[in-house]
C-alpha cells in the first residue's frame, strides 16, 4: 500500500492540519516508509485472536452521586486564547 | 555532590548537618552553571522554595515528616502542577500554566517532597531522544554532543546533572527506561494503572505511564511508594494493594528465576552492553539466581503494534488542541487572510493546530488518523490490536516460567545529536526493547550499568509481571550492590 500526496492532503483535512506542500512531501515520504515498516505484521495470522483493548482487568467502580466543587469560572478561563467574564470566545463563524 | 539518597538525606537534617535551604542552594547553583548546556530545566521555582525548606526541614526536626521530606524534585513538563507552566514542549501550550495539579503531586506533597523545577521533554513526549522540544534540545551530561534520549531527556539529564535527587518522567512506549540508560540513572515505568495518570497530559491513554528517575534503586522505591495507589480520578488505576517496596530494597530476594529471551539479545546489539550485561547476570546466578532461556516470539512485531495503536490513540487525544480553550490560537488576521474554502471556524481550527505542533506531532497525528481512517483501520487498527494481544500472551507465559526477565534498555549507549532526526524508522527502533513491556502492560526498569568503552552509561532492563514493581525493585538493587 503507498500513500499519495492527495491521500495525504485528505488525512490532514481530516486531522484538522492546514499543510504546506513541503511538509505534505515529507509527511508522504515518512508515512510510506513507516507504513511500509508495518505491513510486517500481515506475517501473522491473527483470524483466531480476539483484540486486546485493555491491558489490565479493570474493576468497575462507582462514584457517590454527590455534586463537587468544579472549576471556576476564573480559572477555567485563565488559559483562554480569548474569553469574557463567562465565556470562551472565538471569531465570528457565521458568514 | 555525591550519590546521597533521599534518606540518607533526611537523616542528615534531623542531626543537624545538613540545612534544606543549603541543599536548595546548592542544587540552584548546579542548575545555574550547567543548565545553559545541558537544557534540562525549563522552569525554578524561585518564589517557594526556600520557605518551603524550612518548613520542611522544620516537621523533620520535630520527627513528623513524610518519606519524601528532604528530596529535591524535578517534574517533566506532561505533568501538571497548579500554578505553573505544563508546555508539554509545545508551541501550542507554550503559555498554559496548569489550574490544578496531578494526583502524583498531590501524593509527594503530602509526603513532603519538594519541587524545585521544570523538566524539558520530546513535544507531548513524542521522541527518543529529546531533539523535538519547543525548548530546543537536551544535551547527555555524559558528553553534551549526545543526545540524552527521550522522551525525558530533561528528567533523567537533571538527574544525572545533580540538578535535583529525583524527577517524574512519563513512559509510554520507553520514555522513562530509554534516556535513564542514556544518562546513567534509575528508571522506573511501572505496570499501567498501578500509578494514577490524573494530570498528565495524554499522548496514548492505553499505554501512558508515570515513574520515577533517579540516582539509586532505593529513591525509585521510595518515590514509587508514594504515588502509586487507586485514585477516584483515574478510573484505570487500580486498587490492588502497594507493596513495601522499601522491604525489597533492604532483603532483595537473591533466588530468583531470571528469564534471558533469546529475542532480545540478537543483531542489532552493541557487543559491549551485550557482555557486560550477561557479566552481570552470571554473578547473579553465583548468588543463587537461576537463569532460564525463554523465548518472548512476537517481539519483532511490537515496533509496529506500537506504532499503530499509539498514533492512532495521540490522534484523539491530541483533538483537543483545537484554539478555543486553552493553547495557541492563530491570529484573526491570519485566519481572515487564509485561501481556502473551509469556514472561519475551521480555518482557526487548521491554522491553529499548524501553527502550535512541531513536525513528529504532525508526523504522528497524520499516522493516527490515516490508520483510524475508513478503509484502513482494519488493515491497521483492528490488525494491531490483535497482535498486541499476542505480544502480552508471550509475557505472560514466560512469567509462568520465570520471576524476573532480563534485557538491554537500548541496543546502543547514546548517539550524536542530529544523526538520526532524518529517518523517522530509525528512530523508532531505538525502543525495541522497551516498547513491549508498555503493550503488555507489564512493569520495567532501567539499572546503569556503568560506562563503555565510548565513555557514555549503558544500561539493563529488568521487566516484571504486572503489579509485581517489587521484584523490579529487588533486582535492580542486587544489580546495583554488585556495583559498589
Amino acid at each position: 500500500m503507498s500513500v499519495s500526496k492527495e491521500e495525504v492532503q485528505y488525512v490532514a483535512g481530516l486531522a484538522k492540519l492546514h499543510l504546506s506542500e513541503e511538509e505534505i512531501s515529507i509527511l508522504s515520504r515518512d508515512m510510506n516508509a513507516i507504513l511500509g515498516y508495518m505491513e510486517l505484521l500481515n506475517n501473522l495470522d491473527t483470524s483466531d485472536v480476539e483484540p486486546l483493548e485493555h491491558v489490565i482487568e479493570l474493576s468497575k467502580t462507582y462514584r457517590a452521586d454527590k455534586a463537587h466543587e468544579p472549576l471556576t469560572h476564573e480559572k477555567a478561563l485563565k488559559n483562554a486564547p480569548d474569553a469574557d467574564s463567562d465565556y470562551f470566545r472565538v471569531p465570528k463563524v457565521i458568514e | 555532590m555525591s550519590k546521597q539518597t533521599i534518606r540518607s538525606v533526611q537523616k542528615r537534617i534531623a542531626s543537624g548537618k545538613l540545612r534544606l535551604r543549603n541543599l536548595v542552594a546548592e542544587h540552584l547553583s548546579t542548575i545555574e552553571k550547567r543548565n545553559s548546556d545541558i537544557n534540562a530545566v525549563t522552569h525554578i521555582d524561585y518564589e517557594s522554595a526556600y520557605e518551603r525548606a524550612d518548613n520542611i526541614e522544620a516537621k523533620i526536626k520535630e520527627g513528623k515528616a513524610g518519606p519524601l521530606a528532604g528530596a529535591i524534585i524535578g517534574i517533566k513538563e506532561a505533568i501538571c502542577e497548579a500554578g505553573k507552566p505544563a508546555t508539554c514542549a509545545s508551541n501550542i501550550l507554550r503559555n498554559f500554566k496548569s489550574v490544578y495539579n496531578a494526583t502524583v503531586i498531590d501524593r509527594m506533597h503530602n509526603d513532603d517532597a519538594l519541587f524545585l523545577a521544570r523538566h524539558n521533554m520530546d513535544e507531548f513526549a513524542m521522541g527518543s531522544t529529546n531533539e523535538y522540544s519547543v525548548h530546543g534540545t537536551v544535551r547527555n551530561p555524559h558528553n553534551i554532543g549526545y543526545v540524552t534520549g527521550g522522551s525525558s531527556g530533561g528528567s533523567a539529564a537533571a538527574v544525572a546533572a545533580q540538578f535535583v535527587q529525583a524527577s517524574l518522567g512519563s513512559d509510554t512506549g520507553g520514555s522513562i527506561r530509554q534516556p535513564a540508560a542514556y544518562c546513567g540513572v534509575v528508571g522506573l515505568k511501572p505496570s499501567y494503572g498501578r500509578v494514577s495518570r490524573y494530570g498528565l497530559i495524554a499522548y496514548a491513554s492505553s499505554f501512558d505511564t508515570i515513574g520515577p528517575l533517579t540516582n539509586t534503586v532505593e529513591d525509585a522505591a521510595l518515590i514509587l511508594g508514594s504515588i502509586a495507589g487507586h485514585d477516584k480520578n483515574d478510573m484505570t488505576s487500580v486498587t490492588n494493594p502497594v507493596a513495601d517496596y522499601m522491604y525489597a530494597v533492604d532483603n532483595p530476594n537473591k533466588n530468583i528465576r531470571i528469564g534471558i529471551p533469546e529475542e532480545y539479545f540478537g543483531e542489532g546489539l552493541d557487543a559491549e552492553i551485550h557482555q557486560k550485561i550477561m557479566s552481570l547476570i552470571y554473578q547473579l546466578e553465583v548468588d543463587g539466581a537461576t537463569l532460564v532461556p525463554i523465548k518472548l516470539p512476537h517481539s519483532e512485531y511490537a515496533i509496529s503494534t506500537y506504532y499503530i495503536l499509539a498514533t492512532a490513540e495521540a490522534s484523539s487525544n491530541l483533538a483537543r488542541y483545537d484554539g478555543v480553550r486553552y493553547g495557541h490560537r492563530a491570529s484573526i488576521d491570519q485566519i481572515k487572510e487564509l485561501e481556502s474554502e473551509d469556514t472561519a471556524l475551521n480555518k482557526m481550527y487548521k491554522l491553529s493546530r499548524t501553527q502550535g505542533f512541531g513536525m513528529e506531532v504532525k508526523r504522528r497525528i497524520m499516522l493516527g488518523t490515516y490508520v483510524l481512517s475508513s478503509g484502513y483501520y482494519n488493515a491497521y487498527y483492528a490488525k494491531a490490536q490483535k497482535v498486541r494481544r499476542l505480544i502480552q500472551q508471550d509475557f505472560l507465559q514466560a512469567f509462568e516460567q520465570v520471576d524476573i526477565i532480563v534485557s538491554p534498555t537500548a541496543p546502543t549507549t547514546a548517539f550524536p545529536i542530529g544523526s538520526k532526526l532524518d529517518e523517522p524508522v530509525q528512530m523508532y527502533l531505538n525502543d525495541i526493547y522497551t516498547i513491549s513491556a508498555n503493550l503488555a502492560g507489564i512493569g520495567g526498569i532501567n539499572v546503569p550499568i556503568g560506562f563503555h568503552s565510548n565513555g557514555l552509561p549503558m544500561g539493563l532492563q529488568f521487566m516484571a509481571s504486572v503489579f509485581e514493581e517489587e521484584r523490579l525493585i529487588a533486582s535492580a538493587r542486587l544489580i546495583e550492590r554488585l556495583q559498589t
